[in-house]
């Protein structure tokens, strides 16, 4: 049914090849937590690999902050990069698409062609802008939940996220709790902490004062915040490093200038240049309302809220099991966060297993390349895979 | 971990019980445990190789450094805690034993006895320390940093007023086996502790 473009043999052995974007739409509507309510919503996904007869080795990725449907792939030969979590979903890679039928969407509020800020609202025929509705963890869950249905998927075999993703991944575990078999959390936490939301809102502020922000409607202004929204980006992307690594690939390196003696010419540090790069790239390419509305959504996220407050409690009401996995250098998500969900699971009685993989790459790890990273996941997700292959079976 | 250890270990595990297993190693403990007495299990491991053998297997494995402590599990949280040939390894085992004791209602504990007479006539004879085929390491290189004796435990479990609800131990060859039955300080190679609060 929902197969991918066939595999082009320009692409490496281990790659999906070539994929193409689809859009589902939703007549349905649907019920936000904030009490306001979408008339309709589109969602843009991609899917690789194929959905087998029981339809149960389905896989969810849910993306972070400024991730989309694009998680694998090439959409054009001439591509440089291939889709952002490429390491890890493929033919034979963890998440293997030989075995798996793969499942990636740009979640609403986005800024990648589902429902969000840069498309129409209904109601007034104008963009939504800065007026669309601010969102839940959970509502991207019922959101997703509807496109499980359309694509025929009763039960995951895997709902997988890192970062904002892996809490995406708990929600689903919590709301649907029949229809996760395994819930794959990586780099996450059950909560932000205070230093979290705080870098948050500097981003935030960060945009809302580029003078082309206009309130949020700098569309119908014709303009960009581009200052305010790589700033925001570079001040993201450094919580992201670690202090190791950007001394070791960066250290104090010049790009520009000198500090000889009798020269006055300006000097440009490489990090500066490294950074300005990412901030001035990513402000081309992303919505600044969208990227408001997702570090609010990660801001207000918190698991055990509506469940006392008890994330033993939020546990007991899973039925799936649990891959957790941190990096020793990561302190946005630190393994401090990751540990305690995995101590909720353990006192809620949950299947869990927990791996603190040493990387020097801070939060970034979980998209990276790392040798014991992959075999802890493959493992894990061969044992989900045979799994699937026993529910086909038995069907 | 040998045949008769584990039958010995089996008998003091009460069926779907919760059990804590430290130092898990590849998991063939807790699964075994699982097939036999229907249990919920979970593993603590430091070691990247184990970890991976234990998520192969399908048991629940928890990268943890136990020598860093506990403390995020809470009191009576587990039926069983389970330690075979780790004590040795920690930095300090007699905090390890007081942390098994608070997060387990009971305690399972085994290790290899450096009275042993043959680690005794290794070091009296050659002068060295003991390398046999169940401390394989060098004195340099070895993990084991804490070796003691069955004297030296029960000792322990005096002064830590510990509850030693049953012992067993076990010896590999003749006439150790029978032996070690009488004078198990000097022939059991390894000693099997069943130990509550």
């Amino acid at each position: 049914m929902y197969n991918t473009a066939p595999m082009n043999n320009r692409f490496p052995a281990d790659s999906v090849g070539l994929v193409k974007p689809q859009v589902f739409h939703f007549e349905e509507p649907l019920e936000l937590s904030c009490g306001r309510v979408l008339p309709h919503f589109q969602l843009m996904v991609e899917t690789y690999g194929e959905l087998n007869r029981a339809a149960s080795n389905a896989v969810l990725i849910c993306h972070a902050l400024s991730g989309h449907h694009h998680a694998a792939g090439y959409h054009n030969p001439d591509d440089k990069k291939p889709g952002w979590w490429d390491t890890y979903i493929g033919p034979g890679k963890p998440i293997d698409t030989n075995r798996f039928f793969v499942v990636a969407l740009n979640n609403i509020g986005g800024c990648h062609g589902s429902t969000g800020p840069c498309t129409p609202n209904p109601a007034t025929g104008q963009l939504w802008g800065p007026d669309f509705p601010p969102l839940r963890a959970r509502d991207w869950v019922h959101s997703q939940a509807r496109l499980a249905a359309k694509l025929g998927i009763g039960q995951w075999a895997a709902v997988i996220g890192g970062s904002l993703g892996g809490m995406n991944a708990m929600r689903w575990a919590l709301e649907y709790p029949d229809r996760v078999r395994h819930c794959v959390v990586i780099a996450s936490a059950m909560k932000l902490s205070a230093q979290n939301i705080a870098f948050n809102e500097i981003a935030r502020r960060a945009i809302k004062s580029d003078p082309a922000f206009h309130d949020g409607h700098y569309l119908n202004h014709d303009t960009l915040p581009r200052n305010g929204l790589a700033l925001a980006r570079m001040i993201g992307h450094v919580t992201y490093l670690s202090d190791e690594l950007m001394g070791t690939r960066f250290g104090r390196e010049l790009r520009h200038g000198t500090f000889e003696r009798g020269l006055e010419v300006p000097v440009e540090f490489q990090v500066e240049s490294y950074l300005r790069h990412q901030g001035d790239s990513f402000s081309e390419i992303f919505d600044a309302n969208t990227y408001l509305l997702m570090t609010k959504l990660l801001d207000y996220f918190d698991l055990a809220r509506e469940y006392g407050n008890d994330p033993v409690a939020a546990f007991r009401h899973a039925q799936s099991k649990f891959l957790v996995i941190s990096f020793t250098s990561d302190w946005r998500f630190s393994p401090q966060r990751s540990r305690e969900i995995v101590d909720a699971l353990i006192a809620a009685n949950r299947d869990v297993v927990y791996a603190n993989i040493e990387s020097d790459l801070g939060h970034d790890a979980f998209l990276l390349p790392n040798p014991r990273y992959q075999a802890v996941f493959k493992s894990y997700m061969d044992n989900v895979a045979t799994e699937a292959m026993h529910l086909l079976r038995a069907d | 971990m040998l045949r008769v250890e584990l039958d010995i270990l089996k008998k003091w595990i009460t069926p779907n019980s919760r059990v804590l297993d430290l130092g898990c190693g590849d998991g063939a403990l807790l699964h075994s445990l699982k097939e036999s007495h229907g249990i919920e299990g979970y593993g603590l491991e430091i070691d990247p190789e184990g970890i991976t053998a234990c998520i192969q297997r399908g048991v629940n494995v928890i990268e943890t450094d136990i020598n860093k402590g506990l403390g995020h599990f809470s009191d009576d949280s587990f039926d069983t805690v389970v330690m075979t040939n780790s004590l040795q390894a920690l930095l300090r085992p007699d905090r390890t034993i007081e942390e098994m004791l608070r997060i387990g209602k009971e305690c399972v504990v085994t290790f290899p006895n450096f009275g042993n007479i043959k680690a005794l006539a290794y070091l009296y004879i050659k002068g060295r320390m003991p390398v046999t085929r169940q401390l394989s390491y060098q004195w340099y290189d070895t993990p084991n940093i804490h070796f003691c004796t069955v004297k030296d435990f029960e000792t322990l479990c005096r002064e830590k007023r510990i509850r030693i609800i049953d012992r067993a131990t076990v010896a590999s060859q003749t006439p150790g086996r029978q032996l070690q039955v009488i004078w198990p300080n000097l022939f059991a190679e390894t000693a099997i502790y069943y130990l509550s609060k």
